[in-house]
């Protein structure tokens, strides 16, 4: 029978189909963070149980830490606290722990790859939504919730109903400017927040196969974002060439062996999905939110929909706009802002601030502007400064912070204050996401950039 | 975490009408610092409860003695966003036991079954009339029967079916969890572990 790309992977993994009720589904990799695990480590002491394959769950902190002065004890202690049980979690059931000041350390969905701990046909589970980034390599990956990191921990196991299959395919060449950030806003503006709920997505077409793995990772990272569990792309010669030699995946021999399996990855011709979404990539332009759920987006050069013309109600889109501080009808090109976030498991890797990078140089930050620019992991950070591209940040007036979820979801001190509107690289432009009472505008790098020296909203491919 | 079992619930209940209810307001990320499983409840909808002094938000429902009860009825799209099991452990330690929308982002509804909560699907026209039951009378009860998953508007005994999977409703009137399950399994796990290329 003709099967997809994500049945195939699916049904490698099940254990056991409960009647009327889920698959017992067997996770490959784990990853844990400082925030999710806690209690998770708590219930296994509770019951008297151990974790069955320490070697299949690899630890990192992210999300509460600081982006500065790293070197010094964290002063919050409750996150202090949050990082101390990983810590000693880690150490007390043999789990590899890349704590802060390590040199692997990042946030979670940038190391994984970037050590090729994530790899095609692999299942991968992490107490984090954004965990569908790993699916950009052909892996079933997604977001679980705390439970389930004891479950997986504890047998290595979830329960999960297989979610029906949808395929969003984006055909032709994408403009100049637009990037795989805009892809993904683009096709969340067209599905809304809750599109692809109750699917799991795979992207095709000639858009993605041209996209390079961390645009891959960008737009596999944003499937959450229209409800889907997650999202994957076909592995392909541009997955192999970007896992070869990495620290964790196979070598010699096992590469070779690894590498024949994965060319099997791919949906056959004729298999059948629940539901088929076509675009065309000329229809893409640099893309901006304006609301308070990543659906909310529209072209740069496109003014703020009539309550007519959206899928929310009148109520909750009057209470979206009237917390942004914007009315129907505006114009987004041109409105001034505060604060700009390059970085987070989204847009937080080399290419994001060679992007940046390219806009910014020669010209200067915008004296209105505060601006966050957070590298994704210690690696990344290495690679910005050994580019050069450090040196174009200092020069342009910005500042390097280092590695974390930062600005992202706030819960570090870099935090936007209340009424403050922040164009930023991130996922979620959620109420309060960055900070109480912060006003998010999600958007790629590019877009970011120009802002960043502009001060107000601009198109980016005037600057470019 | 083994939780209480769940019958037959009869209660009156909360409306929040708003839709794509995201687990940032549910519970914001500042407040996922805990090491343990406790007090979460305080926090359930923090920047829509309180301003930023503390001071209980007036208008919001939660703070609105007409409206009580251990069912939270949600707008369509309820609990978007990030896995954080902290959201439903604050919906259950604020004291609801059942939430009710017309459409559940997947790892919230997840979430939900896994910590004692029960989320219940109701077609958009029930929840409209559920929605409009409260705010003709805020002390109307609805009684939701796991056994027989049905949802029922006491005065006019309207009533709906709602779906849940055999293996998770037993799970929920027993009060056992899924590590239960896969704890009795662990040898079927190990010899399937042997067998895959990672």
């Amino acid at each position: 029978m003709s099967t997809t790309l994500f049945d195939k992977v699916w049904d490698s993994h099940v254990v056991r189909k409960i009647e009327d009720g889920p698959d017992v589904f067997f996770i490959d990799r784990h990853f844990i963070h400082e925030v999710t695990s806690p209690v998770a480590f708590l219930g296994l002491k509770e019951r008297g149980i151990s974790v069955l394959y320490p070697e299949r769950t690899f630890a990192t902190a992210d999300h509460n830490t600081p982006t500065i002065n790293q070197h010094l004890p964290v002063e919050d202690p409750l996150s202090a606290n949050q990082l101390k049980a990983l810590e000693e979690n880690s150490k007390e059931y043999g789990i590899s722990h890349w704590g802060l000041g390590n040199s692997k350390n990042g946030i979670v969905h940038v190391v994984g790859p970037e050590n090729g701990i994530t790899l095609p046909g692999a299942t991968i589970v992490c107490g984090d939504s954004h965990t569908s980034t790993h699916g950009a390599f052909g892996a079933i990956a997604f977001g679980i919730g705390t439970s389930e990191v004891e479950m997986v921990l504890s047998t290595q196991c979830i329960m999960q109903p297989k979610p029906k299959k949808m395929r969003v395919s984006v055909a032709g060449d994408l403009q100049l400017g637009v990037t795989p950030k805009d892809v993904a806003l683009y096709i969340i503006s067209k599905l809304s927040t809750s599109g692809a709920t109750g699917y799991f997505v795979e992207y095709a077409g000639k858009v993605f196969e041209n996209m390079t793995m961390e645009g891959r990772m960008t737009v596999c990272n944003l499937s959450i974002e229209m409800g889907a569990r997650g999202g994957m792309i076909a592995p392909d010669q541009t997955t192999f060439d970007y896992l070869e030699g990495r620290l964790f995946a196979p070598k010699g021999a096992a590469w070779d062996t690894a590498v024949a399996y994965w060319k099997t990855l791919k949906t056959d011709v004729d298999a059948k999905f629940d539901e088929e979404i076509n675009f065309e990539a000329s229809d893409i332009e640099p893309m901006i939110t304006y609301g308070t759920n990543p659906g909310m987006g529209l072209g740069i050069s496109k003014s703020i929909p009539n309550a007519k013309d959206v899928v929310e109600g009148a109520e909750t889109y009057a209470k979206s706009l009237g917390y942004m501080g914007f009315q129907q009808g505006e114009a987004m090109i041109g409105k001034q802002i505060d604060y700009v976030f390059l970085g987070s498991c989204t847009n937080g890797r080399i290419e994001d601030f060679r992007a940046f990078a390219s806009i910014v140089k020669g010209r200067q930050k915008a004296a209105n502007v505060t601006a966050w620019l957070v590298p994704g992991s210690h690696v990344v950070e290495a690679q910005i400064k050994e580019e050069g591209i450090l040196d174009i940040l200092t020069e342009s007036g910005f500042v390097l912070r280092q590695p974390g979820c930062s600005a992202c979801l706030a819960m570090n001190d870099d935090k936007v204050p209340a009424g403050k509107y922040a164009v930023s690289t991130s996922n979620r432009n959620f109420e309060g996401r960055q900070g109480p009472g912060s006003r998010t505008l999600l958007a790629s790098p590019f877009m970011a950039a120009a802002a960043a020296v502009t001060g107000i909203l601009t198109d980016p491919r005037e600057l470019l | 975490m083994a939780y209480d079992k769940f019958t037959t619930l009869t209660s009156t209940a909360v409306p929040l009408s708003i839709e794509n209810v995201d687990t940032d307001q549910i519970i914001p990320a500042r407040f996922l610092k805990a090491t343990e499983r406790v007090g979460f409840g305080d926090n359930l909808f923090r920047d829509w409860r309180y301003n930023n002094d503390d001071s209980p938000k007036l208008d919001f429902v939660l703070n609105n003695p007409t409206y009580s009860g251990q069912i939270l009825v949600g707008g369509r799209n309820f609990g978007s966003g990030s896995s954080r099991e902290h959201a439903a452990w604050a919906v259950y330690d604020y004291g609801f036991r059942c939430v009710v929308s017309s459409f559940f982002a997947d790892i919230f509804r997840n979430n939900c079954l896994n910590v004692g909560v029960l989320p219940v699907q109701v077609s958009a026209p029930f929840a409209d009339k559920i929605f409009k039951a409260i705010a003709a009378d805020p002390k109307t009860e609805i009684e939701v029967n796991l056994p027989e998953q049905t949802i029922i508007l006491k005065a006019t005994g309207e009533k709906e079916s709602f779906d849940i999977s055999g293996y998770k409703k037993d799970n929920m009137i027993n009060g056992f969890d899924d590590i239960d399950y896969l704890q009795n399994i662990k040898e079927e796990v190990i010899a399937f572990a042997n067998e895959l290329p990672y």
